[in-house]
């Protein structure tokens, strides 16, 4: 089996009493099996069993998607696109089938539109170095959301710096959704690009991205989808949402560092200048003239994560053999238990209570700092994330330095929510 | 468990619930704005300097129970120190809680030893620090401070 750390004790599967909450439909999935495809999940703490709460973060990686690292590791590793010998043939064969896999788990039409970057961030700069600095130019108007992570912000404001062109940006409402009748009004003749998040990292509210998309091109205005935190919860399927550029990253999907997807249509990414110049990018070289290649490897310059990318296409093969909308369910019901909990809580304000959400849970304590909250929870075994999430204007919005946020995946119990609850009255406690 | 008993005790959550010297001053000789950019915390330090000696003090901010704790206790052991013994236990309370002190040997740590088990959080550590950090800072008469400097 895999290499431990040496500071975690992995002991026998502690047995966690299956919770089963009135309130909630009782699905026929079965989350101690899947648990136990999970090694890292049977770490115990200082004694106290691993309650993993940080998976809008990252999140862990099951056995299979170990066993197909290793199997890369120690059978087909070269490198790709390259040599005529054997092993570069197995490699190069195996990292686009796993851009194949990634193409049927968002639906891809067409595999060249499957670009692997290094993650989401990596994908949204693409876009902008392609898309934007070639498209946008001085006065022209690039739409974005108070709910963007920073990764959703910053590149735009370096376009804006660079070239003069305007950021607007979708407020939100006190709930976390967007206030999506102030969407339209944000359009005017210089505007070129929409950036929005499906699914917020800090608040987990699900936006109303195929309506805007809609709308957007009703104006014929492209949009960027990032979807770093909906495709590891929810089907994603890009010609349904029709959206032109979709990003997310495998490290929260069950897989690998390192990796991560940028879907573009084909027409656009064949309008787009290639982001980074390298080898493997271009069809030939000379100091005259260099001749790109076509996509989706014009933008895949040097080497790539090869193990990662397979290991990414093992994850989703993972996930797809769970099934998209099991997860879902799954999740929506930690959601609903957890909330129902933490609403009975005194002192506890929600942060992001918007009706269509996923299961994230952002909170502050009264009289407590979250920093305070998280290392406190930590004692206890939880591991959630305590900061602004990389989402200051949100943090701004709702007028707090920071929150608590727990974030759940499809392999978290109704045990660990009632170990979340028992954490945080322990936080009260010793704060009383 | 060891941590949570030894930094989260009753002498560090009184002091966050009523720290002492809390506020500003009215005619400060000296001043600074500490900040932590990773969490977000920030505090500001101000010196009331007889000669070489601090004759007032007070800071105010946002900030976890770490940091507040660690500004009221500062204020309160060096308040009535001289410049240069302030530097001292600066260090010396830097070196504590980066693992570095050895409490067996003279030292002027005194109550401040509560922050000990910090130095067992290497995400919290920052949080100590910064309002000493500040207190240099507002010395040189910096300006500001920052963890991440």
């Amino acid at each position: 089996m895999n290499a431990r750390s040496p500071e975690m004790t992995h002991a026998v599967p502690v047995p966690v009493p299956v919770y089963v909450p009135v309130s909630v439909p009782v699905s026929d999935f079965d989350v101690e099996r899947v648990r136990a495809d999970f090694p890292i999940l049977q770490t115990v703490l200082e004694g106290k069993p691993l309650v993993y709460l940080d998976n809008a973060a990252s999140s862990q990686m099951p056995q299979p998607v170990i066993e197909r690292l290793v199997l890369y590791q120690a059978t087909e590793h070269a490198n790709i696109h390259r040599a005529v010998h054997t092993l570069s043939e197995r490699a190069t064969a195996a990292y686009e089938a796993a851009r194949v896999k990634l193409q049927r788990f968002v639906n891809a039409p067409d595999v060249r539109e499957v670009v692997f970057t290094s993650g989401t961030t990596e994908a949204i700069n693409l876009v902008m170095h392609g898309y934007g600095r070639k498209f946008i130019q001085t006065g022209d108007e690039v739409i974005l959301t108070t709910l963007e992570h920073h990764s959703n912000i910053v590149p735009w404001q370096m376009l804006a710096e660079e070239t003069g062109a305007i950021l607007r940006v979708l407020p939100i409402n006190d709930a976390g959704e967007l206030c999506l009748d102030q969407f339209e009004p944000l359009f005017n003749a210089r505007t070129k690009l929409v950036g929005v998040s499906h699914v917020s990292n800090a608040l987990g509210s699900i936006n109303p991205v195929k309506q805007m998309i809609a709308l957007a091109h009703e104006r014929g205005v492209p949009v960027l989808v990032d979807g770093a935190q909906a495709a590891p919860h929810m089907p994603v399927d890009v010609q349904d949402l029709d959206c032109d550029f979709y990003v997310f990253s495998g490290h929260k999907l069950c897989g690998p560092t390192g990796i991560g997807v940028l879907y573009g249509k084909a027409a656009l990414l064949e309008k787009m200048q290639p982001f980074k110049g390298g080898g493997d990018m271009i069809l030939s070289v000379s100091f005259e003239k260099t001749v790109y290649n076509t996509i989706p490897y014009k933008f895949e310059a040097g080497t790539p994560p090869i193990a990662a990318a397979i290991g990414l296409g093992a994850a989703v093969d993972y996930l797809s053999a769970i099934g998209m909308d099991t997860i879902a369910r799954h999740e929506q019901a930690l959601l609903q238990y957890a909330t129902v909990q933490l609403h009975d809580l005194p002192g506890l304000r929600l942060i992001g209570t918007a009706e269509n959400k996923a299961a994230v849970l952002s909170f502050t304590l009264d009289g407590i700092h979250p920093h305070d909250v998280g290392t406190l929870l930590n004692q206890e075994g939880i591991a959630v994330r305590t900061g602004h999430h990389c989402a200051q204007p949100v943090m701004t919005r709702f007028n707090v330095p920071a929150t608590t946020r727990a974030s759940f995946a499809f392999y978290n119990s109704m045990a660990e929510v009632d170990a979340l609850i028992a954490g945080i009255r322990s936080v009260q406690k010793v704060f009383a | 468990m060891a941590d949570y008993k030894a930094l989260y005790q009753e002498v560090i959550l009184d002091h966050n619930k009523k720290p002492r010297n809390y506020g500003t001053l009215e005619h400060p000789s000296h001043q600074a704005e500490g900040h932590n950019p990773l969490c977000g915390d920030h505090l500001s330090v101000a010196l009331q300097l007889d000669g070489d000696t601090v004759d007032q003090i007070a800071f105010h901010g946002e900030s976890c129970a770490i940091c507040k704790a660690s500004a009221s206790m500062m204020t309160a052991a060096v308040k009535g120190k001289t410049r240069e013994q302030a530097q001292t236990l600066t260090q010396e309370f830097l070196a504590m809680v980066t693992g570095k002190l050895n409490l067996n040997e003279p030292n002027q740590i005194g109550r401040l030893a509560v922050f000990a088990g910090v130095r067992d959080l290497p995400t919290r550590v920052k949080c100590a620090i910064l309002p000493w950090h500040t207190l240099q800072a507002a010395f040189n008469s910096l300006g500001t401070a920052s963890t991440e400097a």
